[in-house]
């Protein structure tokens, strides 16, 4: 932030379209709420992974085509990296404090984050439609 | 600008359990994120099948595929646990001391036994 000594404008101008002004939750909120919604989602992750330990490829496709299950991995991947998302903001603005370093971050984790998300999903339907 | 302390002054701190459980948390959800490429690939190998799949359960199998697979199992199940705890922490239960270092202990503990269990059932063992 450059000085504002010399400016003749006054704090709140300053931060105006800047601060949180009614929205600053909002990112809280949402990191819970997806956090609320992966906790049962990654005890039905690991026990399916559990029981495709080992197993022939095709049975392993056939599960993940089973509907709901392509239905729960779909909505594992999306709360996953949303989440994933969020947090990862977090703890770059934490301790990245070089503005460059910390916007190409910033933007490189929301780019990473949806390739993974739109790779997966595609996958599971891949997997589910039976190509 | 002068270089000045930032607080809080962590080098000064004898590390609280909850102290080195909070850091824990942030780490395990970097490798969580750093983990999702196998998830991704997982998804990927089965929905290509054949020799993409193939390679993937020969990487996987590898001793330093079961260390990653490992790794990625402990830093669920921590960050599953903790995360837990955060939560109560949200609905306003847990923050007195006492409680706080019960809970952190249960996590901690639940961390190391489950991770266990879960490795016993993916060998088979049991």
């Amino acid at each position: 932030m450059a000085a504002t000594g010399k400016r003749i404008v006054t704090p709140l101008k300053r931060v105006k379209g800047l601060g949180a002004a009614h929205t600053g939750t909002h990112h809280f909120i949402v990191q819970r709420v997806t956090a609320l919604a992966l906790v049962p989602l990654t005890l039905w992750l690991v026990w399916l992974v559990l029981g495709l330990v080992g197993q022939d490829p095709f049975v392993v496709r056939a599960r993940l085509a089973e509907p709901w299950t392509s239905t729960l991995l779909v909505a594992y991947i999306i709360a996953f990296f949303w989440h994933m998302q969020l947090g990862l903001q977090v703890v770059i603005e934490d301790y990245v404090h070089t503005r460059w370093m910390e916007t190409t971050l910033q933007i490189a984790v929301k780019f990473v984050a949806f390739l993974g998300a739109i790779l997966a999903t595609l996958s599971v339907i891949r997997i589910a439609l039976g190509n | 600008m002068r270089e000045r302390p930032l607080s809080p002054h962590l080098q000064v701190y004898r590390w609280p359990l909850s102290m080195a459980l909070s850091i824990l948390h942030r780490i395990s959800g970097v490798a969580l994120s750093a983990g999702a490429i196998l998830l991704v690939w997982w998804l990927m190998a089965v929905a290509a099948g054949g020799d993409h799949y193939a390679r993937f359960v020969t990487c996987v199998s590898s001793p330093l595929g079961q260390v990653a697979l490992f790794g990625w199992t402990l830093a669920v199940v921590y960050h599953l646990l903790s995360g837990l705890r955060h939560l109560l922490w949200d609905t306003g239960w847990g923050f007195e001391r006492e409680r706080a270092q019960m809970t952190g202990w249960l996590v901690v503990v639940g961390t190391v036994v489950l991770t266990a269990v879960v490795w016993l059932l993916a060998r088979g063992g049991v």
